[in-house]
């Protein structure tokens, strides 16, 4: 048996969790993908690598992943129901194993109308909690067909996401809890931007005793800009953002300032609330800025699991 | 009931262009219903192509006909007579009724009048819906009568996926969440905690992925004797 992630090393060790993302470019330059991994070495314990995110097409998530694990960073391979069948992405669990990726985060995917290919046919072969459960099989050693592996079987830790700002409410709560009976090991939330929502998101979660069998990590974006904010809060399907925040941003003197500041508040929040076992950081277009939130947040260094 | 819309005109114009004489050939079957290739519509097209073309100074002989269904052979042997004489078939039936009809009538060329959109239901006037899929293996009876496959824009079987956001789906904010309609039907009856339970994987061979589709019921076979 090879040795687990460090991701699942440190969910397990109880210490407070960090993971942050990088988008893989729109190119084959990998050295775009070299230059974040050299800038965000050693301030998460894993990352996650964006599989064609908004289906526009860019570097596989993957073979970014192979970037990362040379320059000593540890990956967390997005991978999306939209775009393969049940023998594509068993195939890609396969390979990214063999590269040495041991996190997987299973996705719906966002509908190829959002992105630079609207006139593509998807595939939703599968859904995202019936991926999770043919991953699961396949650590457990065996295909999707029942078919027993004759080799050893992939070393997986699973992840998905959660939304709770997506609707039925009550109905997210028992997506996660299927999300778990699946076989997932942790979970990143939808970035939080009412935290009052997502409070009440996490009551419901801890009346079903899910934090004991899922880890949670709840989602950071520091914001920009009100504009984006407000973009945000009007035009993105499954996100909200509170009228709070908006208005802590538009009296602010310096906005970029006040957006890390409020991310930095969240962490803060977040590591007192029952049930969060970390933060997933997902500094959009904004990555230099992680090693300061990380730091000021009083989430460095990363302690050795 | 199957749903179509008629190509626009200058695409039916430029299929014609080499022809003089034509059936334009309607259906009286879904396409009736749905205002897209009945007799009326016949007579409608009929007219325009005619008047566009002698706008052109190159005149169509436009032949006008309905018959009880396209996919159909029988309605269609009974049309032979009138399709000896034409150059070409305008269909304005489904894209079944257009097939059954080039079968029919291998030696003369069939040419679509309608965009043959999808299985659905007519909501008002004006508006329809799609509704099934025809996926081969009906999961109706789990999802409270709303098709997951037809209805929601990834065809999950465990939604709603996060981009549902009061009761409308992320792609669309015209177009409900199908998962929305199920979880909100499911708790009207009583019934939501059967969402808990994980949808199993599809076996999609029974759809359109397992090959083009053939249906044989050997008990009508042995009873007509064939």
């Amino acid at each position: 048996m090879k040795a687990a992630s460090k991701l699942q090393r440190m969910c397990e060790s109880g210490n407070f969790v960090v993971t942050g993302e990088i988008g893989p470019p729109k190119s084959c330059n990998g050295e775009i993908v070299r230059h974040h991994a050299k800038m965000l070495k050693g301030w998460c314990e894993s990352f996650n690598l964006t599989d064609n995110q908004t289906a526009i097409v860019r570097l596989s998530s993957i073979a970014a992943g192979k970037i990362l694990l040379e320059e000593g960073l540890e990956p967390n391979i997005q991978i999306v129901c939209r775009d393969r069948n049940r023998i594509a992405a068993q195939s890609d669990i396969l390979g990214a194993s063999a590269l040495g990726m041991k996190n997987v985060l299973c996705l719906s995917g966002d509908h190829q109308k959002f992105g630079n290919h609207p006139t593509a046919k998807n595939v939703f072969d599968v859904d995202s909690i019936q991926l999770i459960q043919i991953l699961d099989g396949m650590r457990k050693g065996y295909f999707a067909n029942g078919e027993q592996m004759k080799d050893e079987p992939p070393q997986l830790f699973i992840g998905c996401a959660a939304n709770p700002f997506a609707d039925p409410f009550e109905f997210r709560v028992t997506r996660l809890e299927k999300k778990a009976d699946a076989g997932a090991d942790f979970c990143q939330t939808q970035c939080i931007l009412d935290m009052e929502r997502f409070e009440r998101w996490m009551e419901l979660v801890r009346a079903r005793g899910l934090h004991k069998r899922i880890k949670i990590l709840g989602g950071i974006t520091p914001i920009k800009s009100v504009k984006a904010a407000k973009y945000m809060k009007k035009f993105v399907a499954g996100m909200m953002v509170s009228d709070d925040l908006i208005e802590r941003l538009e009296k602010a003197e310096d906005v970029k300032a006040e957006g890390l500041q409020i991310a930095i508040e969240q962490i803060e929040r977040l590591k007192k609330m029952e049930g969060i076992a970390g933060v997933h950081i997902m500094a959009i277009a904004w990555e230099e800025k992680v090693p300061e939130i990380c730091q000021r947040a009083g989430l460095a260094p990363r302690p050795e699991v | 009931m199957i749903i179509a819309e008629r190509k626009p005109i200058d695409e039916i114009l430029g299929f014609l262009s080499k022809h003089q004489k034509v059936l334009v050939l309607g259906c009286g079957g879904c396409v009736t219903v749905c205002l897209a290739g009945g007799e009326k519509e016949v007579g409608i097209l009929g007219s325009e192509l005619a008047m566009a073309r002698s706008k052109e100074g190159r005149p169509l002989e436009v032949v006008q006909k309905t018959i009880e269904r396209q996919c159909d052979f029988e309605y269609l042997e009974g049309i032979r007579h009138i399709v000896k004489d034409v150059d070409a078939i305008l269909s304005l039936a489904c894209g079944i009724g257009i097939q059954t009809c080039a079968e029919a009538f291998p030696d003369k060329i069939v040419w679509p009048g309608v965009n043959t959109k999808f299985l659905g239901v007519n909501l008002n006037v004006g508006v329809w819906a799609e509704r099934c899929q025809a996926c081969g293996q009906c999961v109706l009876d789990k999802t409270g009568g709303i098709c997951p496959v037809a209805r929601c824009s990834k065809s999950i079987f465990n939604g709603p996926c996060g981009g549902s956001q009061n009761g409308k789906c992320e792609v669309d904010p015209d177009t409900d969440c199908a998962w929305a309609l199920i979880h909100d039907r499911l708790a009207r009856l009583g019934e939501v905690d059967s969402l808990r339970e994980i949808m199993a994987i599809k076996d999609w061979s029974f759809s359109r992925d397992g090959g083009p589709r053939k249906l044989v019921r050997e008990d009508l076979e042995l009873e007509s004797g064939k």
